[in-house]
């Protein structure tokens, strides 16, 4: 359970920028793996890329998008926190990053389906 | 000699099953369990009045800390139903999930006795990250004048008006994971003087504060502002201090910074 002291927005803005940079740094060796099979193995390559065709796969990759637009969006609001002029609109600006991140990732699925 | 107790006025008695369910953390050092007492609800009641109920009504020996209670001391805070308040402007009220309150020492601090944390390390901070005034002029020389429209007055009014009671401190899990972190009363407190043109050398605030363990350690969780009960912002001065930090070490010379 989350403790009560935690259970604010720019906490969970916190959280969700370490947890998608977690499951970025994860998933980066596969994604360089499967790409190196271009190089070795190209009829791998194929037959990965026929199953990344899966509607489940694409539904993953939504997950994937996410993650990468959150986390660079998040970002770029630490950035701007850090080095802008302080505005007061904190809340509002980690609500848009993570609003920012599901139109991407959402119009990433709908293309994609 | 007769003192006036609230909670002992039969006007604002209340029926028996008013009662309030208190868990109150009981031990010296880093020993101890919480303990349960029941306790009549009022009315009107703050966190503070709860556990003054109990030390004069049921244990005498239950130890804590407050001086004003007008949230201007900041002596009284504690941790309630887990989340750092000033337990003194705090009513049971806004606070109490089921009819029950659980009343522990400030987080991230020893705790001396029961509800009374040592705040020896919270002031440690305030001195390491040069919260000392250092005045630029001495008493025989014409007070230096400070217009209230200069931004730098206008930065640090902001933030001058800390009553040190360590809730922020207490919420911040940068602290819980790097007990050497400074904090973000101390931060604050370094960011008025460096706004401070009074101050003789800001750029040794700004020196002190750009060290590790410093500005750059905070992650941003915003649980200081979220809790600081005066409503102040230590979340913004910490930024302030980071920009200046940077700026400081991008475009002055190492001279200069001396």
């Amino acid at each position: 359970m989350i403790r009560p002291h935690r259970t604010h927005p720019l906490w969970f803005a916190y959280m969700l920028h370490r947890l998608s940079g977690l499951g970025l740094a994860l998933f980066l060796p596969v994604h360089l793996y499967v790409l190196a099979m271009a190089l070795t193995r190209p009829a791998s390559l194929d037959r990965f890329l026929a199953f990344a065709d899966n509607p489940i796969v694409k539904l993953a990759e939504f997950g994937l998008v996410f993650l990468l637009a959150v986390h660079l969006f998040g970002g770029l609001r630490l950035l701007a926190l850090e080095f802008l002029p302080w505005s007061g609109r904190q809340k509002s600006a980690a609500a848009a990053a993570l609003a920012g991140a599901f139109l991407v990732s959402g119009s990433f699925l709908l293309r994609a389906v | 000699m007769y003192f006036h107790n609230p909670l002992k006025n039969d006007r604002c008695a209340v029926s028996e099953e008013d009662i309030l369910e208190v868990s109150v953390w009981r031990g010296t050092g880093d020993t101890g369990e919480y303990e349960t007492f029941q306790v009549p609800a009022r009315e009107s009641q703050t966190v503070l009045d709860v556990v003054t109920w109990i030390q004069q009504q049921i244990d005498p020996s239950l130890s804590y800390r407050y001086a004003c209670r007008v949230g201007m001391c900041g002596s009284c805070a504690m941790m309630v139903n887990g989340e750092p308040r000033w337990t003194c402007r705090t009513h049971v009220k806004k606070v109490t999930r089921d009819g029950a309150l659980q009343i522990g020492p400030l987080r991230n601090l020893p705790t001396i006795k029961d509800l009374a944390a040592d705040m020896d390390p919270f002031f440690d901070k305030w001195i390491a990250a040069g919260g000392v005034h250092t005045p630029s002029r001495s008493r025989a020389e014409p007070i230096a004048e400070v217009s209230p429209e200069d931004p730098g007055r206008v930065e640090a009014n902001k933030g001058i008006e800390c009553i040190n009671c360590s809730v922020c401190y207490a919420a911040c899990d940068t602290v819980a994971n790097t007990p050497d972190y400074l904090g973000p009363a101390a931060l604050q407190r370094a960011w008025t003087l460096y706004n401070d043109s009074k101050v003789e050398d800001r750029q040794a605030v700004l020196d002190a504060v750009s060290k590790n363990n410093g500005c750059h350690n905070c992650h941003t969780q915003g649980s200081c502002t979220q809790y600081c009960p005066n409503e102040l912002d230590p979340l913004s001065a910490i930024a302030g201090l980071k920009r200046a930090s940077a700026k400081s070490f991008l475009f002055k010379s190492k001279e200069d910074r001396q």
